[in-house]
Order: structure tokens, then sequence, then C-alpha cells
């Protein structure tokens, strides 16, 4: 066997309480920023009470999502936008899902791949997240880090989900502004009539607009909204912006468009409507991941449960009410 | 990797003697387009249950510092096949400390023959691994760093 060649001295490093991380994280430290976002993913509740200071110290940032089937060009857009922003003078946030393994929980985060140019050159801060068996297109930590990012001063925080499939609609509730980004060449207009993810866009995008293909693809989703296309809740239809995020083109009008929205939730009022959703969500989501670890602390209980029903001795209903503690264990 | 634990008590969701997820920053440094060998790693440390950020190739060392950073990674891996291994790593270190990010463990590999090791060793590196070492050894090697150093 080969031989590791080690330095003689391991190195240590001190554990910094989260506490005293809140104040460098709302002076714009790096390392602090990024330390607060692992704890918020690892759940440390020795860091819940200076997430909860950071959380009511936020809620200035637009919170913009970016969603889209893998290979739509994501990240290569979100490497645009940040351009795009900070020529504009914004520090911008990202947050970036990739999926995790659900055999080994590992996972390969790539989107930094496409966005390390600009991140260095815009001032951005760019951070991977794995979606660690959280189902929707996010993580189960996201807006913890958005959260962080925002009380650090970032604005706006752009949220890339992972690259969806026809129903993971997460990012609905996460974002104030939800951008579709659909890429050319994947589908009919029997694709764009489908219920699900184009159903909630506050923009549509679509990718690649320097392909042929893609002026067909920008038909289908105009001819599907003029069927009456906006999100409920929302007064206001969305637009189609074509847009190449290689070549730069029409990059510009994408940010406008985003801003026009903002500009729109901010009048209208809607943006209360939406971050009352997004409260929302937030609560229970919380609520369902404390019932989960609760039950995990408690392994022979549900490993019964489990024996039981798989047996066909309990019903799965049953189980999960005894689970809860409504009804008697038989 | 409790033991750097200062209240004595699981922080960790999962069961109480669950670590972390190690997340590791894979990296090819300069003038140097041969990323098969990095890719493979980077393969190999998922499937040990790392979660592995793949920055891609020409990266400058300050790049690599400042996604580290942002990324809260425990260990940088560098493949390195181009010879200039020497210079490229004591940037590395030398950026490190710069940024007081000397929490940061690094990990070289690739193509570097034995009689650098002293000088890359004394620029920051924290432990090399043989171009011909099996997957296991990488694995191992990372883990064993990270436990070492302690939860940051």
């Amino acid at each position: 066997m080969t031989v590791v060649t080690h330095s003689a001295s391991p190195r240590r490093a001190a554990y910094v309480p989260s506490a005293d991380l809140v104040k460098d994280v709302l002076a714009g430290r790096a390392i602090a920023i990024a330390r607060m976002i692992s704890r918020a993913e690892e759940g440390y509740p020795e860091a819940a009470a200076a997430l909860a200071e950071l959380y009511r110290l936020g809620g200035k940032a637009h919170v913009i999502g970016i969603t889209g089937v893998p290979g739509a060009g994501k990240s290569t857009l979100v490497s645009a936008l940040i351009k795009a922003y900070a020529a504009g003078g914004h520090k911008v946030g990202v947050i970036a899902v990739d999926p995790s393994s659900p055999y080994s929980g590992g996972a390969i985060l790539g989107d930094r791949v496409r966005m390390s140019e600009t991140a260095a050159a815009g001032g951005a801060f760019v951070r991977s997240m794995a979606t660690r068996g959280h189902l929707g297109g996010l993580t189960r930590a996201t807006l913890q880090a958005v959260d962080v990012l925002d009380a650090a001063g970032y604005d706006p925080v752009i949220i890339e989900t992972v690259g969806v499939g026809q129903d993971e609609v997460e990012v609905v509730t996460a974002a104030h502004t939800v951008v579709v980004l659909s890429a050319p060449g994947l589908g009919d207009d029997i694709q764009a009539i489908k219920a699900g993810i184009l159903e909630i866009a506050d923009i549509h995008a679509v990718s690649k607009c320097d392909k042929p293909e893609a002026a067909a693809t920008v038909s289908a989703l105009r001819g599907m909204l003029a069927l009456g296309g906006e999100r409920p809740g929302s007064r206001r239809a969305p637009p189609v912006l074509p847009v190449s995020a290689v070549s730069g083109e029409r990059i510009g009008e994408l940010k406008d468009a985003i801003g026009a929205h903002w500009a729109h939730l901010n009048e209208s009022g809607e943006r209360a409507e939406r971050q009352r959703a997004m409260g929302r969500t937030r609560i229970l989501g919380t609520a369902r991941h404390l019932f989960q670890q609760k039950f995990q602390e408690a392994p022979e209980t549900l490993e019964r449960q489990i024996r039981a029903v798989a047996e066909r001795r309990m019903d799965p209903a049953v189980a999960a009410r005894a689970l809860l503690g409504w009804e008697e264990t038989p | 990797m409790h033991d750097a634990n200062p209240a004595g008590e699981s922080l960790s969701t999962g069961p109480a003697d669950a670590p972390d997820t190690i997340r590791v920053l894979v990296a090819k440094l300069g003038l140097d387009g041969h990323d098969r060998g990095a890719k493979v790693v980077a393969r190999i440390l998922r499937d040990a249950g790392m979660e592995v950020v793949y920055t891609g190739l020409y990266k400058t060392p300050k790049d690599v510092v400042q996604a580290a950073i942002q990324e809260d990674v425990d260990v940088i891996g560098v493949s390195l096949l181009s010879g200039s291994h020497v210079p490229l790593f004591r940037e590395l270190g030398r950026c490190l400390r710069e940024e007081g990010a000397g929490h940061i463990l690094v990990v070289a590999g690739g193509v570097i023959p034995e009689q650098d090791y002293p000088a890359l060793l004394e620029g920051g590196v924290d432990a090399i691994v043989p171009q011909e070492a099996r997957s296991d050894l990488i694995v191992t090697t990372i883990t064993d760093l990270v436990t070492a150093r302690g939860r940051i």
C-alpha cells in the first residue's frame, strides 16, 4: 500500500460560537457568512438563536428563484445575471442547489464551474448546497441560507434550484420572483399546457435563443399564456423572454423584467401576500422536519410500526397517527 | 469529530453519533487541462458520502481560496500534473493565511515527485496522496485530517 505523507503537526481549529459569528455576518465577512450557512445546513441547535437574530434583521433583499430542467442553462444564466447586477453596483448572493446521491448521501456540486469567473469579478457570494434527501427542488436550509445572505447585505439573492422535472415547484414559496427557464427543442406545445412547473412562473425565459428552435418554444409558451397564464394570486401576466446567456444577448431585458416584477410586487401589495405564503411554508416545513427528527430519536418505536405495517397488522395511516401520539398503539 | 464540540452535546440533526457532512473543493490550478483524475477523485469522494464542489479548470490560487471560503469546505483537494506544483501550492498556502482561512486543509495529488514533498508540506499542504493511491486511501486521508482538525 502506498504511503500518504502528512505534515508533522495536524492542523487544529477552534469552534467559534454562533453568537460570535453574528456581527461578522452583518459586517459581510465571507468566512462567518459561509460558516453560518453550514451550521443552518447541519441543523446545530447552538446556531438557532443566531439564525433567529439574522432572520429578524433581514427582509430587505429581493429573492429571485431560477428554475428549469437539467441542462436548460440555469447556472450559465445566473452567471450572466451576476455580471449584469454587479455592473449596476449590486452585491449578488447566490444559492445554487444540486442533488445529493440517494445512496451515499454525497454530491457533486458543479454549478460553480459556470460561475466562478463572474463571481470573482463581481464581489458576489456563491454557495452550493446539496439537497440531502429533500425533495421539491430546494434543500431544507435553503431559506436559512437566504436569510444569512440577506442580513449580510446581499441584494438580490438568487436561488438556483436543482434541475427540475415537471412538479418540483417549492421555489414558488421561497422567492419573490420566479423565473422559469425553458430550453428550446425539448417538447411540443402539449408540454406547455401541462400543469406544474410552467404555471409558477412570474417570468418565462427561453435559453439558447441563438438556436433556431428557440422561436418555436417562445411561441408555444406565448400560446399557453394566451389561454390565461398568470399564476394564481398574481395579477400580472408573465412575459416570455428569449435570452442567450453565453452571448449575453437580452440578459439586460431579463434583468429589467425581474426589476419590473419586483416593482409590481411592491406597488400592488402583492409582496406582503407572498411573504405571508413564504412564512406559512417555512413554518409548516420546519414543523414537518421537527417531527421527522423526533421520530428518528426513537428508532425502536418507528421500527415496531414499520414491522407492523409491513406484515399488514396495521395500516400506515393508523401507524402514523400512533407515531404522533394521536392514537393508542395497538 | 465530536471532540471539538464545546457544549458536549450533539449538535447534529441526525443520530447523536452522526458527524457533519465533509465538504471538499476539488480544484485544478494554473495551466493544467488534465481533469480526468480530478473528476475521478470527485466521484470517489461523492460515493464516500462527501459533498464535492468542483470548480473547473485553469483557476488561480486566489480564485480557489475565495471559492473554498464561500463554500465553507473542510478540505481543498488539488490535482496537479503540470510540474508547477511547488510555486502554486506555496501561493495557495499564502492566500489561505492571508484570508484567515487556516482552518481549511489542503491535500495534494497528481504527479508530484517525492523530492518535492518537503517543500509542499512546508508551504502549507497537509497531506500528499501519491498517484498510485487506491480510492479508499484518498477517502481515509481526508476523513482522518478533518477528524484531527475537529469541528469548526
